[in-house]
């Protein structure tokens, strides 16, 4: 079973590997959309050191939903995604193993880069590390609902739109806690409530969210 | 599917056949009371209920705020509950019977947002102010808008139906999750702004006017949506032959 | 009775705006849904006798019922 785990994760990124353009284009949203924001509210350093946990947050949050479409659309038209489905592998395990690899190639460079930009929005130093762990809590619940989302709006018209529809206002919480906890931890009130709640929506998403996106699947390949 | 279930009495119910003119005797019945009881709530709510001591006229909102907020959040629910059904027994109609709830779901959430504005203007100050329950109620009109848009977008009736009684159950699942997060977000960041709560003592009349109001926004809400269901019935269940027999009775009259 | 008049009734102490403005969007859209239900129901009988009719001309409508329960 194991085994089909790290093949369905290899594969993937293998195949994010050999389209790296696509993981630099989300990354590169992602930087220019944080870079955007001086330019509309000004460049005064006490604002932007306000609004840069939730500018960065909301950024993230973007940036997942828009490379979403690329989770399960390729091997919907190759047809790899029907092949897995009639496997007889647990339908969960290489869900979980795909959104795996999706969080890595899109997630992880955005953890990644986040504390960097943080800088240009003069955020306090202390809070980096909150801002990152946040994130790293954060966003593999973000690949996990807009998983769900992504396998329900497979091959429909207007899918992209749709999809954000139906999967912003469930980030909802996650962008509460997310920006919350690198506030709390700029003004000094520590972060460690927002970031226990954060773990917690992570493990019940990988309980939960994995089953809805099987059983999503299996629908729309119907 | 259906055959299996006919040993069940209720099951006769579910199905099309039975239940398509059983929802069309019953709908007027229900729109009836639903004029009643608004005739009703409104006497209560504009004739006999005093004015408010603290609030003065404006209060009489009240009378459709609250209805349509609970019926927006109890739709919610019984959508979820139909998606559940159907995925479990997959009973179609159950399917048929969340989407015929979605509209009027969406539009008592609308309802009660804009009537909360209406109400927020002349007593905080504002039309809208980021409280926990006004946001939620917001996300909430989200979450329908989603559930609709998914089902008319996909095209497959059989895949429609599935795919919103996921999202219905997701969106069930975070509705709560939601309104944690938002209450405890509006808590760090307002602190005591305004407070929302009624006035202590609610005079009885009042009291009675909302309640009564309630049950004909339930009323309503069963009328319109077994009116909104047969059309989709027909529309399921065309290559039938009952549904000949009705198209030619019903539809050859005009 | 709160009200002397029908035009003291219609001002709600200043406040007419706000209340009546409520009231008078609720019952708007519920004009409006009934309606489109009630269109909706039109439409889809129309569409669907027009589908069916168009379905008995190539033989399988009404008129070969029987000839079906013969087989």
């Amino acid at each position: 079973m194991l085994n089909t785990f790290f093949a369905v994760l290899r594969r993937d990124l293998l195949l994010a590997w050999r389209g790296r353009a696509d993981v630099l284009v989300t990354l590169a949203f992602f930087v220019i959309v944080v870079c955007l924001f001086p330019f509309g509210v000004g460049a005064e350093p006490n604002q932007l050191r306000a609004i840069a946990p939730g500018v960065l947050w909301v950024a993230a949050l973007l940036a997942c939903l828009l490379s979403l479409h690329r989770l399960f659309a390729q091997d919907h038209v190759d047809g790899t995604l029907e092949q897995l489905l009639l496997s007889s592998e647990p339908a969960v395990l290489w869900v979980l193993a795909k959104v795996l690899a999706f969080w890595l190639t899109t997630g992880l460079p955005v953890v990644l880069v986040a504390p960097g930009l943080a800088l240009l929005l003069d955020l306090e130093q202390g809070a980096l590390p909150t801002l990152a762990l946040s994130l790293a809590l954060g966003t593999p619940i973000l690949a996990l609902l807009g998983a769900v989302g992504a396998a329900l709006t497979l091959g429909v018209r207007g899918g992209g739109m749709l999809l954000a529809l139906l999967i912003l206002p469930l980030f909802v919480p996650v962008l509460i806690f997310g920006a919350g906890a690198v506030e709390a931890e700029a003004s000094g009130t520590g972060a460690a409530a927002h970031l226990l709640l954060l773990g917690g929506g992570l493990a019940g998403a990988l309980a939960l969210a994995p089953l809805a996106c099987a059983a999503a699947l299996r629908i729309s390949t119907d | 599917m259906n055959s299996s279930q006919r040993g069940f009495r209720i099951f006769r119910f579910a199905a099309p056949q039975v239940f398509y003119p059983l929802a069309g005797r019953l709908a007027p019945w229900f729109a009836a009371a639903a004029v009643a009881l608004t005739l009703v709530g409104l006497w209560l709510g504009f004739v006999v209920a005093p004015t408010d001591a603290t609030q003065g006229e404006v209060y009489r909102v009240i009378f459709i705020h609250v209805p349509a907020a609970w019926m927006s959040m109890f739709i919610y629910l019984v959508m979820a509950f139909w998606s559940a059904v159907g995925l479990v027994m997959n009973t179609r109609l159950s399917f048929v019977m969340s989407q015929a709830l979605a509209p009027t779901g969406a539009i008592f959430c609308f309802v009660a947002l804009w009537t909360g504005a209406l109400w927020g203007k002349p007593t905080w100050g504002a039309y809208w102010v980021w409280d926990a329950r006004l946001t939620s109620q917001l996300l909430l009109l989200f979450l329908y808008f989603g559930f609709i848009a998914l089902t008319r977008a996909i095209e497959d009736p059989r895949r429609a139906d599935r795919a919103g009684a996921i999202i219905a159950l997701v969106g069930a699942v975070n509705v709560p999750i939601i309104y944690f997060s938002v209450k405890w977000w509006n808590t760090l960041h307002q602190g005591a702004s305004v407070s929302l709560t009624k006035a202590p003592s609610m005079a009885t009349t009042m009291l009675a006017g909302m309640l009564v109001m309630a049950f004909a926004a339930w009323a309503y809400t069963l009328a319109v949506t077994l009116w909104r269901v047969r059309p989709m019935i027909l529309e399921r269940e065309r290559h039938t032959e009952w549904v000949g027999e009705v198209l030619e009775r019903e539809g050859g009259r005009k | 009775m709160q009200w002397e008049s029908w035009s003291q009734f219609w001002h709600m102490g200043g406040a007419a705006v706000f209340v009546w403005g409520s009231y008078a969007v609720t019952f708007g859209l519920v004009v409006l849904e009934l309606v489109l239900v009630a269109q909706r129901r039109k439409e889809t009988l129309k569409r669907l006798l027009r589908w069916r009719r168009a379905l008995g001309k190539d033989g399988s409508g009404r008129q070969s019922a029987p000839l079906e329960s013969e087989q």
